[in-house]
């Protein structure tokens, strides 16, 4: 599976409360999170996540289990998150919602086109050499190809 | 030799294993979202005996919306036989506190402060809601057994330090991601001088590090404490392990702290940020919303009157009927605090007093991010005594009986 992206800096520790704020949570639709996606952070960030590729600085979607934080990245199009580290649930939940994360140190600017192959199991800037993403285990691989992990247990039962 | 994660886990870290849960549990919204996703599965409940679900989050309902959502979850609980901990019984964390958690367990949490219970040495930790949806629909789930970071402790808490600037302390040592992926472990002499609340308070804050859960073996203190529910336990055996990193405490020498915005990992000295002006004060959470904490504060209020809106909300209905019975909470009242309804209170920025921009509250909860408890304020964290204290002084003020 190979995505390519432009580029969208994003800070070290960025919090699941900057991804979404807690005022937004309680709702049943599940647009309405891309909505005000890092609405905190920058207001404007939100309309332009379509077809990008997030590249965090270390322990990205840290703090909160909500998974409306994983769930706005998908619900606005994100192509995939990069970061050298992820806080562990936001982790877990991007893979269970099938959204493809990397764990790699990337370094870019904003707007540079961005290539995530996650079979070859690398990162690279178009044009520069590839840097390594640290591999998936087998488990996260199967619930990734499996498009999350709802298809995958439907597909056991 | 293994560390108590991989003990209780049953293999050595790295290892990626498939295991039964023994109890698991979602809030009012995690669960909305785990229903949601569960019901996407299309298979039944796997273990309706061992879920729980527990509103804490936003209750009272802070509007119709909220309301209509949290009477679906019920309606899915009873309709589903599965343990309904309505408004009003406390938070999750606690609740499961109260009896329920016994060592060696393996508990999840549709809550990043799960690892609280890992207090009690169970493996305790937090999932998101599909996670959670799929514990339902297959009583397991799978987890990487964490290396852990061992913080050993000793000496014992003076002047006026709590658990809490332990956590603090410990956090700020590690950084917002020194243990991510990691297990904390907390041993020596000095953690067996902590009581029950202390520990749960340290656990508390070990996702703050980015940690799985934060454990501490059963001993004496932990089985006496599960005694007063009726549960019996035995302690756990403490043997050497390979630790993927070692960082030592002396308790003795932890001082009062806060945390100030938007880290928490950022203490420092109380009385490099005294005199801070504060809008608001708040005790509370699954932090510091326990009898102890109450009794705590009430003690250092008594007869006093505080000086800034104080609002102080107990973790659980059986601690607020607890702080009922001691007097603590009379005398709370009688200097001026408002007592809210036990649950998370403001601490998520929701309801229950969040605070307007440019405010600044100073907190016992666990999280200072940026706009958390309402746009545009500012959030210090810090311990119960700190918290009276500067309630009393109507700014960041040491707590009695420091240095």
């Amino acid at each position: 599976m190979k995505i390519t992206g432009r580029a969208i800096r994003l800070p070290a520790d960025l919090d699941t409360d900057m991804i979404i704020a807690g005022r937004y949570l309680r709702a049943r639709d599940r647009s309405s999170w891309a909505v005000h996606a890092f609405e905190d952070l920058d207001p404007t960030l939100a309309a332009r996540l379509g077809g990008a590729v997030l590249v965090a600085g270390p322990n990205f979607g840290c703090g909160s289990s909500r998974e409306q934080a994983a769930i706005a990245l998908r619900e606005a199009g994100v192509a995939a998150v990069v970061a050298p580290s992820f806080a562990r649930i936001f982790y877990r939940n991007a893979i269970n919602l099938g959204l493809p994360i990397a764990e790699a140190a990337l370094d870019c600017v904003d707007g540079e086109e961005v290539e995530v192959d996650l079979e070859a199991g690398n990162v690279r800037v178009r044009g520069r050499s590839p840097v390594p993403i640290a591999p998936l285990s087998p488990r996260m691989r199967a619930i990734l190809g499996a498009g999350g992990l709802v298809e995958l247990l439907k597909g056991t039962s | 030799m293994a560390t108590l994660a991989e003990r209780i886990l049953g293999a050595p870290a790295g290892a990626c294993v498939d295991r039964v849960v023994d109890r698991a549990y979602a809030m009012d919204g995690t669960g909305l979202l785990a229903l949601a996703t569960f019901r996407s599965i299309g298979r039944p409940l796997a273990r309706p005996d061992r879920l729980r679900l527990i509103f804490d989050h936003i209750v009272p309902a802070n509007n119709s919306e909220t309301a209509t959502l949290q009477a679906e979850l019920r309606r899915f609980a009873r309709e589903n036989r599965i343990a309904l901990c309505d408004v009003g019984e406390g938070i999750c964390h606690q609740l499961m506190s109260e009896g329920d958690v016994r060592p060696g367990e393996i508990v999840i949490g549709a809550d990043s402060h799960t690892c609280t219970l890992g207090a009690f040495g169970a493996f305790a930790t937090g999932v998101g809601a599909t996670d959670m949806a799929g514990i339902w629909a297959t009583g397991e789930t799978w987890l990487r057994v964490p290396e852990t970071t061992n913080l050993r402790l000793s000496g014992r808490l003076e002047g006026g330090a709590e658990a809490k600037d332990l956590a603090l302390a410990y956090v700020s040592r590690l950084g917002m991601d020194g243990a991510t992926y990691r297990a904390l472990e907390f041993t020596g002499e000095g953690a067996a001088t902590l009581s029950m609340a202390g520990r749960l308070t340290c656990s508390n804050l070990a996702i703050e590090a980015g940690a799985k859960t934060g454990l501490f073996y059963a001993d004496e203190t932990t089985c006496d404490y599960l005694a007063g529910f009726g549960v019996e336990a035995s302690p756990q055996a403490i043997e050497d392990a390979e630790y993927a990193e070692k960082v030592e405490f002396d308790l003795g020498a932890i001082e009062p702290l806060v945390a100030v915005p938007h880290r928490v990992d950022s203490a420092r000295p109380v009385d490099r940020v005294a005199g801070t002006v504060i809008d608001q004060v708040f005790i509370g959470t699954c932090t510091n919303g326990r009898l102890e904490d109450l009794e705590r504060f009430a003690l250092a209020v008594k007869g006093r009157r505080v000086r800034v809106r104080t609002i102080v909300i107990p973790a659980s209905r059986r601690v607020l009927a607890d702080a009922i019975r001691s007097g603590a909470l009379e005398t709370i009242v009688e200097a001026g605090c408002t007592v809210g309804p036990p649950g998370c209170g403001p601490c998520l920025g929701t309801h229950l007093g969040v605070i307007g921009e440019g405010e600044v509250c100073l907190s016992t909860a666990n999280r200072n991010f940026r706009n958390r408890m309402g746009v545009g304020g500012e959030i210090y964290l810090a311990s119960v005594g700190t918290a009276a204290a500067s309630a009393l002084a109507g700014e960041i003020a040491p707590p009695e009986g420091a240095a």
